[in-house]
């Protein structure tokens, strides 16, 4: 088997044993990428140099024996809305064209004290506002597993590059599925963890209150190692938690006698394509099959997660990205008459029409007159959605259902028009409003080749049972 | 219930989103703020009198720490990115006379 074939953890345990040298995954990785770029584009930014630096330096650790992290060596992909120290950090936006921060992101430092080796940065939907990675400043990046199609987004450009094999595994983040929903439609891996489980600092914010960082990989056991090295409370994000139950790789188990799954209803309804929805219940009936007890069940407010999601989602944005005023980092207009003229001239110029239409829409929705009619309501909205997942997981350990409700769209189909492509993420954002944990597990393709992918969401802290769950349906489904 | 966006409000969300939008951007501007609010629109049909907003999922407060510096200087790593320095310090257009 080729080395570009292995797992993450398979190359980590090659590496360890010194029968791969770490330069010779960075060779393969990058062998990839020169064929395969020009077609997929995954990346905004390749960085050999820092590559084969961050290689030699890993290799010596690994021969000292300093280093015996699972994953020692193994190459990563970044996605390109986390700080990276010295290399360029752009969100895909304009605006952040020329940024090289002065520090890493938390996520990425733990990774890289694990050894990791980052290959370059991964493109994505401008400041991570988009679902199918077509809103970046720096073109569109392709689906491997058919060029025709999006990879979908926002972290698209990290689905694509663990697809393609251009990576053994990536970062990504997830403010409304933007891990899950690429994960599926590339036919990866990905988990969004619980909120507060991996710090947020250097992630450049979206909407603070829903962005998480999570891996995309190729296997449910390669997700669980990944998303164990970078948990943890940090000092730097006054929202991360301090848990003690990261040991993620405990829960791969080949078991589901009697996890409790429950199927909403309303995911299976208008709007589903049926190709999906035969693949996700044939899933659902192979897991009944292994012991776990499978039963329908009516989660409440369903339909009003988007209008809730999409209302904090902006209003956060709008203050968040208030920050890129041309002053202090980034671009800068070029004419202007004054500091106003200035501020608003750099940030139409600056930020694409996905990226302003949310900073209006947010901007309005906190506006005075408006705040309590549409921020407030959908602040008391978001509870309500909490407390009916929290009743939902009194009687369930798992919920199951699709994770998009068609595979990914053909290039160029989706950001006509907007609205359509909010309700694409139907399935996804109830997890970022309840803070809960999801993961996308590749289930089955569709008449054009296409993958599908499913959904597990568990309750806050469960991240073993949906890995555990995701495990062992994945031996049940064998090879993708 | 349709949202109408008038000329005043649309000037009012440039403003405070800080953005030069045309006359062409605004008119689209209107567009799709009315369809979005429409569509937020539905969540007026619940009841959610009584019920506490909720900024954050989990049960945690304001965290307090010692105000202590632990980074080192980095003026000319941070001034590196400024569009434009001079002196150890970011240069702004004019902003009085």
């Amino acid at each position: 088997m080729e080395l570009k074939q292995l797992s993450a953890l398979e190359l980590g345990k090659k590496i360890a044993a010194g029968e791969v040298k770490v330069k010779e995954a960075v060779d393969a990785a990058f062998a990839v990428s020169d064929a395969k770029e020009a077609d997929i584009h995954s990346y905004i930014t390749v960085d050999k140099e820092g590559a084969y630096a961050a290689a030699e330096k890993v290799q010596q650790a690994i021969d000292r024996g300093e280093l015996k992290s699972p994953l020692a060596g193994v190459p990563v992909a970044i996605k390109d809305n986390m700080c990276t120290e010295g290399l360029l950090t752009t969100c895909a936006s304009k605006i952040l064209c020329n940024f090289v921060p002065t520090y890493t992101a938390t996520a990425v430092e733990k990774l890289e004290a694990a050894g990791a080796v980052i290959l370059g940065k991964t493109n994505m939907d401008e400041f991570a506002m988009g679902s199918t990675t077509e809103t970046s400043a720096y073109g569109v990046t392709r689906n491997p597993r058919n060029t025709a199609h999006v990879p979908g987004g926002s972290s698209g450009g990290s689905a694509a590059a663990v697809a393609a094999e251009e990576c053994w595994y990536a970062l990504g983040s997830d403010t409304g599925g933007s891990i899950r929903q690429p994960a599926g439609y590339c036919g990866v891996v990905g988990i969004k963890p619980t909120y507060g489980t991996v710090s947020r600092y250097g992630l450049v914010a979206y909407g603070s209150s829903l962005d998480q960082i999570g891996p995309l990989a190729k296997d449910v056991s390669d997700a669980a190692a990944v998303l164990e090295a970078i948990s943890g409370y940090d000092d730097k994000d006054s929202t991360s938690i301090d848990r003690k139950d990261t040991n993620f790789t405990a829960a791969l188990k080949d078991d589901v006698k009697g996890v409790r799954i429950g199927i909403p209803r309303d995911y299976f309804g208008e709007g589903l394509d049926s190709e999906v929805a035969a693949a996700v219940r044939k899933a659902a009936d192979e897991l009944k099959a292994a012991g776990a007890v499978v039963e329908e069940f009516d989660l409440a407010l369903v339909k009003y997660a988007i209008p809730t999601y999409y209302t904090i989602a902006d209003a956060e944005a709008s203050s968040n990205l208030e920050r890129f005023d041309g002053i202090k980092y980034g671009y800068r207009t070029e004419d202007y008459t004054d500091l106003h003229d200035m501020y608003k001239k750099t940030r139409s110029e600056g930020f694409g029409p996905e990226v302003q239409r949310r900073i209006m829409l947010g901007s309005f929705v906190l506006s005075s007159g408006y705040y309590d009619a549409y921020y407030l309501k959908a602040l008391k909205v978001k509870a309500l959605i909490k407390q009916a997942f929290d009743d939902a997981f009194k009687k369930y350990d798992v919920i199951l259902g699709p994770v998009a409700p068609t595979t990914a769209p053909r290039l160029g189909e989706s950001l006509s028009d907007p609205m359509k492509m909010y309700l694409g993420d139907i399935y996804t954002i109830s997890a970022n409003l309840a803070g809960i944990p999801g993961v996308s597990v590749p289930c089955g393709k569709d008449a054009g080749g296409l993958p599908i992918g499913m959904q597990l969401f568990g309750d806050c802290f469960k991240e073993d049972v949906i890995i555990r769950t995701a495990y062992t349906y994945e031996k049940i489904r064998g090879e993708f | 219930m349709a949202n109408v966006i008038s000329d005043e409000t649309i000037e009012y969300v440039g403003i405070l989103s800080k953005l030069k939008l045309d006359d062409a951007q605004k008119e689209q501007a209107k567009k799709d703020l009315e369809e979005m609010l429409d569509y937020i629109d539905q969540l007026g049909e619940l009841d959610t009198d009584g019920v506490e907003p909720m900024s954050h999922v989990h049960p945690v407060s304001n965290r307090f720490r010692e105000d202590v510096v632990t980074n080192g200087d980095e003026r000319e790593k941070i001034l590196k990115n400024a569009p434009e320095e001079r002196d150890g310090a970011f240069v702004v257009p004019r902003t009085f006379d």
